[in-house]
Parts: structure tokens; C-alpha cells; sequence
């Protein structure tokens, strides 16, 4: 649910990076924190285990800049992608503006991916959005690992509303701003639309 | 979408600020600030030159919702209030309506009795401000023309813009 502070000049937008466990959500937040300004990004919080397994969030808020004269924020959140967190993907949830869907490439990988692109349906519809309406983008993440499922068919199995996806490296960058580009559009375009 | 996006207007802006400056000199308050439901700071007052509120407002949503899940496994349908207590530092949480949360940071220059009196007084305060934005935001969206979105008018190249 974005927030339009007239009174300041702010937009703040919310996106939610969700996936299986060990996709590379947080990897992806730790890349656009290592690579924005200090001026353009606040502090990244990981609410992590000892292992750095995501815990409840990792949150980083950044930027980008102004669109007529209203700076333009997002606050990234990812999800804990572990099963049994479910109570607390649902909170991560509320208000949200736009999802990154993040999947593991990996073969092994392709149930959780399936299990968990169903769980965002189902927990989206819970707090009253729709998976087939709302900004959304997939990154098929883990590209350079030699066990991948071909494109074409990863593709088919996880987007079946064809939006924009993008190939993803995350430990490497690759992808990464391409990905937070898209859904950024997305969801300054739905803004226009609402207006 | 599941609700409509919060707008804050300029002159709203002004009461809130105010109210809570008055809560912030009241209990003797070493930051009091206000934060949506959703995790955006909306508004702050006092010593936050040295405080990442931007996190603080994030996490304290967080903590709401979490404590709020634990509330709905109990039966209950929310804790409307929370109270984290440091060596030095306390941190007075409570929630307005069902959609914003007051904090409230002091020290031994306050108490905790006294915060819990002031808040539930301001909070009858921010209630109906928060009853007027909700109205003139329905009342604005009623009449889109003469509304000046700052968004009506974007444009690709303002986007690609952003990313430079």
C-alpha cells in the first residue's frame, strides 16, 4: 500500500521479494545494498538466525530519486522462504505494492519453487490482492550452477501469466537491478493508473 | 488492490505534528513518532538525529503484526499495546484505530504510568485526525479531476529516469 505524503513530497512504496528457501532473496538485497550511495539507501536490517537464515525480514529501504518533484521510495522486504515461517510471509504481506517472485533454477529445486509460487497465490488472496493483477516480476536466480532447468521450461512451469522475467546470478549481480528496474515500473505505473 | 494507498495532506500534516509534539513535551519524551501499520514512517519529534527511524518504523510494524499474530492464535483480537523496557531506554508502542501506530521513546526523565495517561489521551486526538484524512481521502477520489495527482501525468522516460 503506497504512501503519499503531500506535506513532505514522498512516495513510499513497498515490494516484497518472495521465494523458496535459499533462492537468493536476500542475496539479492545485499547486492542493491553493496551497490547504491550511501546517500540513496538507508540501513539494511536482517532479522536472521545464527546460520543467516532469514528469520521474520530483511529490510532495506532505498531512493531513487524524484518523479515531479515527490521523492520516489521503496522499502524492499524479503520473505523467509523456510516452510514453516508461513505466519510470518503473511504479515510480510500487508500493504504490499509489488512481488518479486525469486526461483531457484536448480532442478532439486523445482518443487519448492512450484510449492512456494502457490503459497504467494494463496497468502496474496488472504490479505485481499491478486496474484494475476498485481505488479509482479520473476528472476529464475542460480543461472551459473551446471544443474539448471532449461529456460523455456522453468518459464512455463512458474509465470503462467507471462510477465517480464529475467535470468538471474544474484552472488554476481547479474539480474538484480534488472529485476528491481521492472517491478519499480510496474509499480509507479499502477500509481498512474490509481491516480 | 486490498485497500487504497495512504495520503497524507499538508494541512493534517500540521495537526499531527503538533500532537505529537505535545506528547513529546508532556511525558518528557526523548523521540515520539508515528508509523502506518505497513512499516512508513509518517511523522517524528525529538532527538532523532541520531536515530535510524526509517528502521525503527519498519521494525516496529513488524512487531505489531508479529504480536498481532500471537493475539489471533490466542482468540484475542489484537494487543493494542506494548511495552519493551532497556537498561536506559523504553519504548512505549500503541496502536490508533486499526491502522496506525504511536512510539514513544523516554528515559528515567519520564515513567512509564505517565506516558500510558498521556498516550490514551493523544490517542483520541490522532483517532479523529486520522477519521478526517480517511474522509477527504474518499472525498478527493470522488472527484478526480480537480485532484492533482503528481502521478496522472508520468511518463516512461520519468522512470528511466530514476535508475539514471
Amino acid at each position: 500500500m503506497s504512501f503519499i505524503n503531500y506535506s513532505a513530497r514522498e512516495i513510499n512504496c513497498k515490494i516484497v521479494y518472495y521465494g523458496p528457501g535459499l533462492c537468493g532473496k536476500t542475496t539479492n538485497l545485499l547486492y542493491i545494498y553493496k551497490k547504491t550511495t550511501p546517500d540513496s539507501k538507508g540501513k539494511m536490517i536482517s532479522l536472521a538466525t545464527e546460520t543467516e537464515r532469514t528469520l521474520f525480514f530483511d529490510f532495506l529501504p532505498l531512493s531513487l530519486g524524484t518523479i515531479r518533484g515527490f521523492k520516489v521510495r521503496f522499502h524492499l522486504y524479503t520473505v523467509p522462504g523456510q516452510v514453516f515461517y508461513d505466519a510470518s510471509r503473511k504479515l510480510i504481506l500487508r500493504g504490499v505494492d509489488g512481488v518479486v517472485f525469486v526461483a531457484d533454477s536448480q532442478v532439486e529445486r523445482m518443487e519448492a519453487n512450484i510449492e512456494s509460487a502457490e503459497n504467494l497465490r494463496k497468502n496474496l488472496t488472504e490479505q485481499g490482492f491478486n496474484l494475476d493483477t498485481i505488479p509482479y516480476t520473476v528472476q529464475y536466480n542460480k543461472r551459473d550452477l551446471p544443474n539448471v532447468v532449461p529456460l523455456e521450461e522453468i518459464n512455463k512451469s512458474l509465470n503462467p501469466r507471462s510477465v517480464p522475467y529475467f535470468e538471474g546470478v544474484a552472488t554476481q549481480g547479474k539480474g538484480v537491478f534488472d529485476t528491481l528496474k521492472e517491478i519499480a515500473k510496474q509499480v509507479i505505473l499502477e500509481l498512474k493508473k490509481n491516480a | 488492490m486490498a485497500e487504497a494507498g495512504m495520503v497524507m495532506y499538508e494541512e493534517e500534516f500540521k495537526h499531527i505534528d503538533a500532537e505529537l509534539s505535545k506528547l513529546h513535551q508532556q511525558v518528557n519524551a526523548k523521540v515520539t513518532f508515528l508509523v502506518d501499520k505497513n512499516g512508513q514512517l509518517i511523522a517524528s519529534v525529538g532527538e532523532t538525529q541520531n536515530l535510524d527511524t526509517t528502521s525503527l518504523a519498519s521494525l516496529t510494524a513488524g512487531n505489531i503484526a508479529a504480536t498481532g499474530g500471537m493475539a489471533r492464535l490466542l482468540g484475542e483480537r489484537e494487543f493494542s499495546i506494548l511495552f519493551h523496557e532497556g537498561e536506559r531506554d523504553n519504548i512505549h508502542i500503541s496502536m490508533i484505530g486499526q491502522r496506525v501506530i504511536l512510539v514513544v521513546v523516554f528515559d528515567q526523565r519520564s515513567s512509564l504510568g505517565l506516558v500510558r495517561l498521556r498516550v490514551k489521551k493523544s490517542v483520541e486526538v490522532f483517532t479523529q485526525i486520522f477519521d478526517r484524512i480517511l474522509k477527504k481521502v474518499e472525498k478527493e477520489s470522488g472527484k478526480k479531476i480537480e485532484t492533482k495527482s503528481p502521478f496522472a501525468e508520468i511518463t516512461e522516460e520519468d522512470i528511466e529516469k530514476l535508475f539514471g
